[in-house]
C-alpha cells in the first residue's frame, strides 16, 4: 500500500478502492507522468537560461493526480485548472511543442505568444486554461459545469485548484450553486501542503479539504494523490456521481510538489529532507516503474526505450520553442476584441 | 385628534403608484404595525402599515385608484372612540388634504414620464418606421425577450431575476415565457455566479449576468477584467466570451454612498470589454440586443431614474450598432457630449440657452467604450467649444478622456478650453440637500456652456 505519512488518505473507501492497473494501464500511466516530469525538467533548465521569463510554476511531484484523472474523462469533458497548469496540458493531449514555445513567448505557442506559462487554451482539447487568479477557476469551472447542464450534453468538467485556493470565498459561493443546481463538476483539490510558502496547517482551520465542502452535502474523498492508481480509482466514482447528475464531488488529491512555488522560491519554510524523504518513498513515478517491473509488464531494457522516446518528445518542443519567432509585431494590437 | 396617512414612496426614485387594495374598512380599528392597504408601482406590490393607532375614520383614495402622487394623504385615522361619523369634518379641518400637490380626483391628468425628453426618433430605423411610447423598463425586457427567443444559448441569471420578477422589473414576465432553465435565480453571491456565468460562456452560451445595481459588480469586477475581457487576448484569439453584465449602475436618489456610483470610466479603461450606458429607450432597446449578439463581453450600464421614462421606440426588431454616438439636437455655437442620465441634463440645458441665443450641438455617447470620438471632433471642429456632463467622479473620467483627445486631435479648432462637468469629488452623500449639490445638474451645465462660449 503506497498510501503512508503526509500522503495518509483518511477515507477507509479510498483505500479500499485502489485496484491493480493491467498492464496498458500502468505503461501510459508511466509514459504521461515521465513526459510531464521531464517536460518540467526541461522548462526549469530553459528559465534558468534566461529562455523563460516571467512567472513558471512547476508540476513536478504532482504528477499522478493529472494523470489518473485524465484517465477518467472521456471527449467533451472539461478541464481548467490555475496557474501551474503545464501538466494539465500536456495530460489533455496538447502538442509540447505549442506549450513549450508558448513559455518561451513565441509565435508557435498556444497563446501565439501572448498568454505565456499561466494563460493558454485549447478549445479542441477542452482545457480552459490556465488562470491566474487564484480561486477564478472555481467559479469558471463551475461555468464550465452549467453550460454542460444547459446543453444537457453528458459531459463533466473538472476544476483543479491549489489548497491555497481552497480558501479563496468565491470557491464557496461555487460549491453552494454546484449543489445548489446539481452542477456537472469535479472539484479536484491538489493539496501540495504549501499555497505558495505557507504550511497548510498555519492557513486552514480545517485541513482536511474533502470536507470543505459538507455544508452544501457535496460528498469529498482524501486520495493519496503520489498513487495514480488510486486517483483513477477515486476520479472514477467521482465522475461517475458527477455525470449521473448526482452533482459536483470533491477529491482532496494529497501530493506534493518538489521544486519552490514558483523559479524564484528558495523554499525556505521546508527542510530538504522533508522533500527528500517524498522523493524517495513516494515518487508517483517510481511507484509505477517499479510495480511494472516487479509485474514484469516491461523490462529495464523496455522502459529505458520509453525514457528515450520521452526525452526526445520534450528535446523536439524545446528546440521548437527556442526557434520559432517571436510574434509579429502586429499581434499586439489583434485579438483584443472579435 | 385625526392623522393622515400618506401615500408612502417605496423607493427613493418613485414618485407615485396605484392605490391596489384597502385591507381595512372605515371604522376599523388599528392598531401600529396593521397593514392597511396595498400599492404598487411599476416595480413592486408593497404593503402600507399604519405608524399610528385609532380608527380609520376615513378613506380618501379609493382601491384601484392609478397614479396617487407620493405624499398624498390617502386616508385619516381618527382617536379611538372618535365617531366614524364625525370624521369627515375632522378630516375638512385640516387644509393639507385638499392642498395635495396632485389632486388624486384627477389621475388620468398625471402622466408625468418626462414627454418633453422624449428625443428625435433614432437615426438607425428605415424611415417610414412605426414608432411606440415605451418606458426604458419594457424596452430592456423586450430586448432580451427578443433575443431570447430568436437564440436558445441566450440565458439570464442574477439576484431575484425569476420568481421575484426582477428587482426592479426588468426581467417581468421571462420566467413565465422562458421557465426556470434559462431564467436563473442566483443566491446573494456576485462574484461566484460572474464567474460561472463567464465560464458558461467560455463553453459557447450566452449568459445575460445582472447585477442588481454594479454597486455588487465590485464583488464581481475580478471576473469582468481578468476572466472576460483579457481571456481573447491571452488565449491568442482562440476563446470567446459572449457575455453581458448588466443592471442598474449610478446614483438613484438618497441610496448614499455605497450604492450611488457611476462606473462608466472604471470599466471604460478595459480593452476586451464593450462598455455601453444609453439614455433612452430606443437605445436602451436597440444597444441591449446589440450587446447579446456582439461576441465580446459587454458591460451594459443602465440607470434606476431612467428606468421609468418613457420615449419613442421603433416598432419591432431592429439593433442600434454598438460605437456609435448620436447627435440629438445639431447647433453651431458649442458642443454637449454626455451619456446615459447624464443626457437628461444636456437636452434641458440646450432648451435653456437657445433662449439665451446660444445654439448647442448634443452628442449622446451611448457606446462609452469604443468610443465614437470622430463624431465628436466633427462637432467641435464645426462649434470651436466643448462640455462633456456625466455623474461620475472627475479624476480620469470619461470627460477628461473626450477633452485630452480633443486637444490633440482638434487643437486648432478650439476657442476655449473643455470643461467636465461631473459629479463632485465626494463620496455620495445621504442629505437630500447635499446629494442635490453632488450630482451635476442643469444650471451647472449652462454655466459651463455659457463660460466657454464666453457668454
Amino acid at each position: 500500500m503506497a498510501a503512508k505519512s503526509a500522503a495518509k488518505p483518511k477515507s477507509s473507501e479510498a483505500q479500499a478502492a485502489v485496484a491493480e492497473f493491467t498492464k496498458d494501464q500502468d505503461l501510459a500511466a508511466y509514459r504521461e507522468m515521465l513526459y510531464i516530469r521531464r517536460f518540467e525538467e526541461k522548462a526549469g533548465q530553459m528559465y534558468g537560461m534566461g529562455l523563460i521569463g516571467g512567472f513558471c510554476h512547476l508540476y513536478i511531484g504532482q504528477e499522478a493526480v493529472v494523470v489518473g484523472m485524465q484517465m477518467c474523462l472521456t471527449p467533451g469533458d472539461q478541464v481548467i485548472t490555475g496557474y501551474r497548469d503545464h501538466g494539465h496540458m500536456l495530460a489533455c493531449g496538447m502538442d509540447g511543442k505549442g506549450v513549450m514555445a508558448e513559455l518561451t513567448g513565441r509565435r508557435g505557442g498556444f497563446s501565439r505568444g501572448k498568454g505565456g506559462s499561466m494563460h493558454m487554451f485549447s478549445v479542441e482539447k477542452q482545457f480552459f486554461g490556465g488562470h491566474g487568479i487564484v480561486g477564478a477557476q472555481v467559479s469558471l469551472g463551475t461555468g464550465l459545469g452549467f453550460a454542460n447542464r444547459y446543453k444537457k450534453n453528458g459531459n463533466v468538467s473538472v476544476a483543479y485548484f491549489g489548497d491555497g485556493a481552497a480558501n479563496q470565498g468565491q470557491v464557496y459561493e461555487s460549491f453552494n450553486m454546484a449543489a445548489l443546481w446539481k452542477l456537472p463538476v469535479v472539484y479536484v483539490v491538489e493539496n501540495n501542503r504549501y499555497a505558495m510558502g505557507t504550511a497548510v496547517t498555519r492557513s486552514s482551520a480545517q485541513t482536511d479539504f474533502s470536507k470543505r465542502g459538507l455544508s452544501f452535502n457535496i460528498p469529498g474523498e482524501q486520495v493519496d494523490g503520489m498513487d495514480v492508481r488510486a486517483v483513477q480509482a477515486a476520479g472514477q466514482r467521482a465522475v461517475e456521481h458527477a455525470r449521473s447528475g448526482e452533482g459536483p464531488f470533491i477529491l482532496e488529491m494529497m501530493t506534493y510538489r518538489y521544486r519552490g512555488h514558483s523559479m524564484s522560491d528558495p523554499a525556505k519554510y521546508r527542510s530538504k529532507d522533508e522533500v527528500q524523504k517524498m522523493r524517495n518513498e513516494h515518487d508517483p513515478i517510481e511507484q509505477v516503474r517499479s510495480r511494472i517491473l516487479a509485474a514484469g509488464f516491461a523490462t529495464e531494457d523496455d522502459l529505458k526505450k520509453i525514457d528515450a522516446s520521452v526525452r526526445d518528445l520534450v528535446q523536439e518542443a524545446a528546440d521548437f520553442a527556442q526557434t520559432d519567432p517571436e510574434p509579429d509585431v502586429a499581434e499586439l494590437w489583434t485579438d483584443i476584441v472579435k | 385628534m385625526a392623522v393622515e396617512v400618506l401615500m408612502p414612496a417605496l423607493s427613493p426614485t418613485m414618485e407615485e403608484g396605484k392605490l391596489a387594495k384597502w385591507l381595512k374598512a372605515e371604522g376599523d380599528k388599528i392598531k401600529s404595525g396593521d397593514v392597511i392597504a396595498e400599492i404598487e408601482t411599476d416595480k413592486a406590490t408593497m404593503e402600507v402599515e399604519a405608524v399610528d393607532e385609532g380608527v380609520l375614520a376615513k378613506i380618501l383614495v379609493a382601491a384601484g385608484t392609478e397614479n396617487v402622487k407620493v405624499n398624498t394623504p390617502i386616508a385619516v385615522i381618527g382617536a379611538e372612540g372618535e365617531s366614524v361619523a364625525a370624521a369627515p369634518a375632522a378630516v375638512a379641518a385640516p387644509a393639507p388634504v385638499a392642498a395635495a400637490p396632485a389632486p388624486v380626483a384627477a389621475p388620468a391628468a398625471t402622466v408625468p414620464a418626462a414627454p418633453k425628453s422624449e428625443p428625435d426618433p433614432v437615426e438607425e430605423v428605415p424611415p417610414g418606421t412605426e414608432f411606440v411610447s415605451m418606458t426604458v423598463r419594457e424596452a430592456l425586457r423586450d430586448a432580451m425577450a427578443e433575443e431570447m427567443r430568436a437564440d436558445p444559448t441566450v440565458f439570464v441569471m442574477g439576484e431575484e431575476v425569476a420568481e421575484y420578477q426582477g428587482a426592479y422589473k426588468i426581467t417581468q414576465g421571462l420566467l413565465q415565457e422562458f421557465g426556470a432553465e434559462r431564467v436563473i435565480d442566483t443566491p446573494i453571491t456576485e462574484h461566484g455566479f460572474a464567474g460561472i456565468g463567464v465560464g458558461a460562456a467560455f463553453a459557447g452560451l450566452r449568459p445575460i449576468v445582472e447585477f442588481m445595481t454594479f454597486n455588487f459588480a465590485m464583488q464581481a469586477i475580478d471576473h469582468i477584467i481578468n476572466s472576460a475581457a483579457k481571456t481573447l487576448y491571452m488565449s491568442g484569439g482562440q476563446m470567446g466570451c459572449p457575455i453581458v453584465f448588466r443592471g442598474a449602475n449610478g446614483a438613484a436618489a438618497r441610496v448614499g454612498a455605497q450604492h450611488s456610483q457611476d462606473y462608466a470610466a472604471w470599466y471604460s479603461q478595459v480593452p476586451g470589454l464593450r462598455v455601453i450606458q444609453p439614455w433612452s429607450a430606443a437605445d436602451a432597446k436597440g444597444l441591449l440586443k446589440a450587446a447579446i449578439r456582439d461576441p465580446n463581453p459587454v458591460v451594459f450600464l443602465e440607470n434606476e431614474i431612467l428606468y421609468g421614462q418613457s420615449f419613442q421606440v421603433p416598432k419591432g426588431d431592429f439593433v442600434t450598432p454598438i460605437g456609435k454616438a448620436r447627435i440629438v439636437r445639431a447647433g453651431t455655437d458649442a458642443t454637449l457630449v454626455s451619456f446615459g442620465i447624464g443626457m437628461t441634463y444636456c437636452v434641458k440645458a440646450a432648451d435653456e440657452l437657445a433662449k439665451l441665443g446660444i445654439d448647442v450641438e448634443v452628442i449622446d455617447l451611448r457606446t462609452i467604450r469604443p468610443m465614437d470620438l470622430p463624431t465628436v471632433v466633427r462637432s467641435v471642429i464645426k462649434t470651436g467649444r466643448c462640455v462633456t456632463v456625466e455623474e461620475g467622479w472627475p479624476q480620469s473620467s470619461v470627460g477628461d478622456h473626450i477633452a485630452s483627445r480633443i486637444m490633440r486631435e482638434a487643437f486648432d479648432y478650439l476657442d476655449a478650453p473643455v470643461i467636465s462637468v461631473t459629479g463632485k469629488d465626494v463620496p455620495m452623500p445621504y442629505a437630500a440637500n447635499l446629494e442635490k449639490l453632488a450630482l451635476p445638474n442643469v444650471q451647472e451645465v449652462i454655466d459651463a456652456v455659457r463660460s466657454v462660449s464666453y457668454r
